[in-house]
């Protein structure tokens, strides 16, 4: 950046400053929802976790302890302070698992909400700016996937590639992406005739550029919204296909896998069964009270009413 | 209003077309030849795999099985299934009555309880009332409900034993299927006791179903509230000094309801993809179940043929939807 | 069918609802069946609901064994060249009344030839009737090929010829397929063109009649009134149809069915101590293996296979797999089957010996590969980790394994290959209780290239089982299978891995109960206490 001139750091000076106060203005608006406050804490507490969860962990999520099978958390009858939420079916450590499974669970909504959107983008801006017959077709295609109920779309797919985590991934994300395609478009489709962009157009920018540069981010808040939702979605999604068996498989620290394995234990060993379902609840919620408070920050219209 | 609705249906004839192709290529794509798959470890002959494959039409041009496959489907052969070879409509017909049952009373549990709620909360705007009416729908929200049906379970049918653990009714009462709605046949059957087991197997089954349209339901009448409650007329009919209940059930409510209703109407999406958890967690005999099975089965056709009806029930629900939002509000018509 | 009446439906209640005291045992079954023409299915769920309850056959296996005794046949004859079976039938047999079929007749000839007829012969009215639907094990136990013609000697009595000699004829004809079903009721329904309904609501003359079948949710049966062998002790059987072996558990221990199979393992304990059941145990009628490449280098050397069994823990797999649900195999075939032989030793586990062996065999740094199914089996519930476990045994030896898998169906035809690199776990359930259906069907030379995945064709051996298969005495039969284990022992084609238990839960009032060493899950005697 050494080459920059003068012009062009005074470009980039006036753009931080917008975008700083953007930022205050959407954290003034977002701190304002204390419900998503709450949400953000949980989020980077469960990210805090995910990350150092080779550290906390008291066992490795795949030992089997053979002398500890089934044993109760640490505050019950029969508890053990080395197994502080006790052990599954083959005497594995349940908290070590939960904790392993936050990496899972985020790592899910990670992929899955970056593919969905990226490809989502793609195909929305697309039909949005080209219309015509390309705008037809896509929405076509995101019309016949969008008939389907998304679970039993996703549940086949996966058979169809073989049933495990990244193939469910794969599914979660395909199942979702129309739905960005939807928004990308109709934001699209209604910035294109902005005087901004026409007047882009006219000083010669090339397609691609007016597309992707000019028209797009103005069209981001409605996407992170959606983008949050489908955070959510994803992470319920995969835990339900391998509650259904054909997400992650066993041994994997699955939440929604460690509840299928669970199952057989539903009136014996309650812990077994509560808390993987309670981590996926937590973090779910806590995931749609940040989408809440984003909506009410990025959203124009509801902040009003 | 004509032009509207075949503008619609017009939409609608390539996204069947659409939905078809990928119901039919799925199963094309499926890993493991069937053929081989029916016959296990013991092995097959070659003759009898050529005979098998020709009479499934396995060996034809793809192009060729899938146009057929069109063909049968606009007649209503969907195919039969690989394990009972019962034609695919058929046994979806005999499953579905248990589904639509379950899914009914889903949706008037949801409604009947998120509406008021959704109402209450708005009036109440602010208040604690609304706090814990929203934070408990957005819980509801993000519920997984797999897991809040073992937890049902576990409470319900384990601790308190009020509730049992699975299945339509009691294996003591018998009775043939008269409407396939288990609550109207157990009241026709005349049994003692018979529609009490029903009701007690449709409990937890219904919660579990319904937590999600609850949740939405509740959260899209408060906002549709909200937004008219703030409107000139509403205000002018507060200061003309009516009944503030009057206001709210007649002026408000009524105008509120259309984007409510379009909401329910497309839960039917969302219902049919609980179905899938919620009747694997309680053996309830629907398709959801039916579906699951089938895919670890492998049974081509039937995933094949569900795939496609499913799909057109929610294509058909969701013209209906859009026709009646039409109806209701003849803007959106142009 | 919907519209049969509102009132008729009301009638039917009521009277059942009349009829509170009877005594009524309901079975949690595993699964829904395919359909009631047990012909046309493999699978043993649909067999425990239409051929077991509903049929009978010309000859049975007595309760408990793999032996068989007269059925439908009061007696039977076999020819001296073994290539005419004649069956005497047993007067008076009645079929079943039901509401949607009335006999006119007893049982006849004309029944027994139908029900194999329709099978046999393509222009057999009834053999196309089910699109889609095949005569499995007909087929798959080679009958088309094996039989010339079935006759009608007279009204009572039935003859069988073959083109040769095949002595588990007898027993075959007393699997699920040879079912009789009524001639009378399939010509009723041809008649009314319905003949699909032969499938989904039987006539036979066994114990308990159909009532009604709700797709995936029950079964109802009765007891038959007019049963030959005399009425049930219960008056009603029912079928609840649940998957999921946790739930089955629930439903037993809340007294809502009786009788559960397939419990998952780790509740075996618990319900051994619960006072309100019992377990009854059983080794099934399978057996798991490794099963080596015969043709492919080293492994075509006999002391280079004895080394590498002697090399494996069996029991170790049997722990790890099936938590002790399970008996380590010593012979191919399982131990409730006539002509097991119990003499023989089982090769001992010592690696340090193993690891000589291989040596003195002039074989080093052995590399190898050892194939682990995809999917569980009765015989092997996880043959990953049971490779695993002989993937550690193998490294004690300096044998490095390594394990691959394929997609099942990829798997099945895979391993058939002569060339196939490496060794292949894998199982058999037994069909119908003949040691034939283990040592021929997986051993002999003839099964080369598909089911003898050792691709092992040993003459001695062979000999010994072909010999059997022709000869129709039961005693010389047994010796030259016990013969044929010998052989096998000594040259180990196969590292014979386990046979599954068998676990039946039930609950005490239940009495009466046999457990089938063929897997059936029959109601037959069985009575309940109020």
């Amino acid at each position: 950046m050494a080459t920059s001139t003068p012009n062009a750091l005074q470009e980039a000076d006036r753009h931080a400053v917008t975008m700083g106060q953007r930022l205050s203005e959407f954290w003034y608006y977002f701190s304002e929802n204390r419900g998503a406050v709450i949400g953000l804490w949980v989020f980077v507490f469960l990210v805090v976790v995910a990350i150092l969860a080779p550290l906390l962990a008291p066992h490795m999520p795949q030992q089997q302890y053979r002398d500890a099978i089934l044993v109760p958390p640490y505050w019950q009858e029969g508890g053990r302070a080395a197994y502080l939420l006790g052990t599954d079916a083959v005497g594995r450590d349940l908290l070590s698992r939960l904790l392993y499974g936050a990496r899972f669970s985020l790592f899910i909504g990670v992929i899955v909400t970056t593919l969905s959107l990226t490809v989502g983008i793609f195909f929305g801006v697309i039909a949005g700016y080209v219309g015509g017959k390309t705008d037809t077709f896509i929405m076509r295609i995101m019309d016949v996937i969008l008939a389907f109920p998304s679970l039993l779309l996703a549940l086949v797919l996966v058979a169809v590639l073989g049933p495990g985590l990244i193939n469910a991934m794969i599914a979660i994300a395909l199942v979702l992406q129309p739905h960005f395609v939807r928004l990308t478009r109709a934001a699209v489709m209604s910035e294109k005739t902005r005087d901004y962009v026409v007047a882009a157009k006219v000083a010669g920018a090339k397609p691609l550029r007016l597309m992707f540069k000019t028209i797009l981010p103005n069209c981001m808040a409605p996407l992170i919204v959606q983008a949050t939702l489908s955070f959510s979605t994803a992470i319920l999604d995969a835990a339900a296909l391998g509650f259904l068996g054909m997400g992650a498989q066993p041994p994997t620290p699955e939440w929604g896998t460690m509840l299928a394995e669970a199952r057989e234990f539903i009136l014996r060993a309650w812990w077994v069964v509560t808390l993987p379902g309670l981590a996926i609840l937590v973090t779910v919620l806590a995931i749609n009270l940040m989408g809440d408070g984003l909506r009410d920050a990025l959203d124009p219209k509801l902040k009003r009413s | 209003m004509l032009r509207f609705f075949f503008g619609r249906l017009a939409v609608l004839i390539p996204t069947f077309i659409g939905v078809s192709i990928v119901a039919f290529a799925f199963i094309r794509l499926l890993p493991g030849d069937p053929v081989q798959l029916m016959s296990g470890e013991r092995v097959m002959s070659p003759e009898r795999y050529e005979k098998i494959s020709h009479e499934l039409g396995y060996d034809r041009p793809i192009v060729i099985q899938y146009l057929d496959y069109l063909g049968n489907v606009l007649t209503g052969d969907f195919g039969r299934s690989l394990t009972t070879k019962e034609p695919v409509l058929t046994i979806f017909a005999k499953l579905f009555p248990a589904t639509l049952e379950l899914s009914l009373c889903a949706i008037i549990f949801a409604v009947v309880l998120g509406i008021p709620a959704g109402i209450i909360a708005a009036v109440r705007r602010g208040t604690v009332i609304d706090q814990t009416v929203m934070g408990t729908a957005l819980i509801g929200y993000s519920m997984p409900i797999f897991w809040w049906g073992l937890l049902l379970i576990i409470l319900f049918s384990g601790v308190l034993q009020w509730t049992p653990v699975s299945g339509r009714i009691s294996f003591s009462y018998f009775f043939q299927p008269v409407t396939g709605f288990m609550l109207i046949d157990s009241l026709i059957s005349g049994q003692k006791g018979a529609f009490k087991s029903a009701v007690s197997h449709l409990i937890l089954p219904t919660i579990v179903l319904g937590t999600i349209p609850l949740a939405v339901i509740a959260r899209q009448t408060r906002s549709a509230m909200l937004e008219v409650l703030g409107e000139d007329y509403v205000r002018t009919a507060r200061a003309k000094g009516l009944p503030p209940l009057r206001v709210i059930g007649v002026h408000a409510l009524r105008n509120a309801m259309i984007p409510v209703v379009t909401t329910i109407g497309l839960q039917v999406g969302v219902m049919l993809a609980g179905a899938i958890l919620t009747e694997s967690i309680f053996s309830w005999p629907g398709i959801g179940k039916w579906m699951v099975d089938s895919v670890f089965k492998r049974d081509y056709p039937v995933i094949q043929g569900g795939l496609l009806i499913i799909a057109s029930i929610i294509m058909v629900v969701n013209l209906i939807v859009d026709l009646l939002y039409g109806l209701i509000n003849p803007r959106i018509r142009h | 069918m919907k519209k049969l009446s509102f009132a008729a439906a009301l009638l039917a209640a009521t009277v059942l609802s009349g009829a509170a005291s009877a005594k009524t045992l309901v079975y949690c079954s595993e699964g829904s069946p395919e359909g009631f023409d047990p012909a046309l299915y493999t699978a043993g769920t649909t067999f425990d609901a239409s051929s077991r309850p509903v049929y009978n056959r010309l000859v049975e296996f007595k309760p408990g064994t793999t032996e068989i005794e007269p059925g439908l046949a009061e007696s039977y004859e076999i020819s001296d060249d073994g290539l005419q079976y004649t069956f005497k039938l047993r007067p008076g047999v009645k079929f079943q009344t039901t509401d949607f079929f009335t006999p006119t007749r007893t049982m006849n000839a004309d029944d027994v030839i139908f029900s194999f007829e329709r099978q046999l012969k393509a222009d057999n009215p009834y053999n196309q009737y089910v699109t889609g639907g095949a005569w499995e094990y007909f087929a798959g136990m080679g009958m088309p090929d094996l039989i010339a013609s079935i006759d009608k000697v007279d009204d009572m009595t039935v003859r069988f010829v073959l083109k040769q000699k095949e002595a588990p004829f007898l027993t075959n004809l007393g699997m699920d397929f040879g079912s009789i079903v009524s001639k009378e009721y399939a010509d009723k329904l041809a008649e009314a063109n319905t003949k699909e309904q032969l499938n989904q609501k039987p006539v036979g003359t066994g114990p308990f009649q159909f009532v009604d079948y709700q797709l995936d949710a029950r079964i109802q049966y009765k007891a038959n009134p007019d049963y030959w062998k005399g009425k049930e002790k219960i008056d009603d059987l029912v079928f609840a149809i649940t998957k999921e072996a946790s739930v089955r558990y629930q439903k037993l221990q809340a007294g809502e069915c009786h009788v559960m199979p397939y419990p998952a393992s780790a509740d075996v304990a618990a319900m051994k101590a619960d006072p309100n059941l019992q377990v009854m145990e059983e080794a099934g009628l399978n057996v798991a293996y490794l099963a080596f490449n015969t043709l492919q280098p080293p492994f075509d050397k006999t002391e280079v296979r004895k080394a590498i069994a002697g090399a494996i823990n069996k029991q170790a797999i049997v722990d790890a797999v099936f938590q002790g649900a399970a008996q380590v195999a010593k012979n191919p075939m399982p131990p409730t089957m006539w002509g097991y032989n119990d003499a023989i030793e089982d090769d001992k586990y010592d690696p340090a010996a193993a690891k000589a062996a291989l040596e003195a065999a002039g074989v080093k740094d052995l590399k190898m590969k050892v194939w682990a199914m995809p999917v569980a089996r009765p015989y092997m519930l996880d043959a990953r980790r049971a490779a695993e476990v002989i993937q550690a045994d193998l490294a004690a030896i300096g044998v490095t394994a390594e394990v691959v898998t394929y997609e099942w169906a990829e798997y099945l035809e895979r391993s058939k290959a002569k060339d196939r690199d490496g060794a292949v776990i894998l199982g058999w359930t037994g069909d119908n209780g003949d040691p034939d259906n283990f040592l021929h069907t997986l051993l002999g030379c003839a099964a080369v290239g598909g089911n003898n995945r050792a691709q092992w064709c040993n003459e001695e051996f062979d000999k010994l089982v072909n010999a059997a298969k022709l000869s129709t005495d039961q005693a010389e039969r047994t010796k030259l299978y016990e013969e044929a284990q010998v052989v096998f022992k000594r040259e180990a084609p196969w590292v014979t891995l386990d046979h599954s238990v068998v676990v039946m839960p039930m609950s005490k009032k239940v009495s009466g109960y046999v457990m089938s060493p063929l897997g059936h899950h029959a109601f037959s005697g069985v009575d309940i206490a109020e």
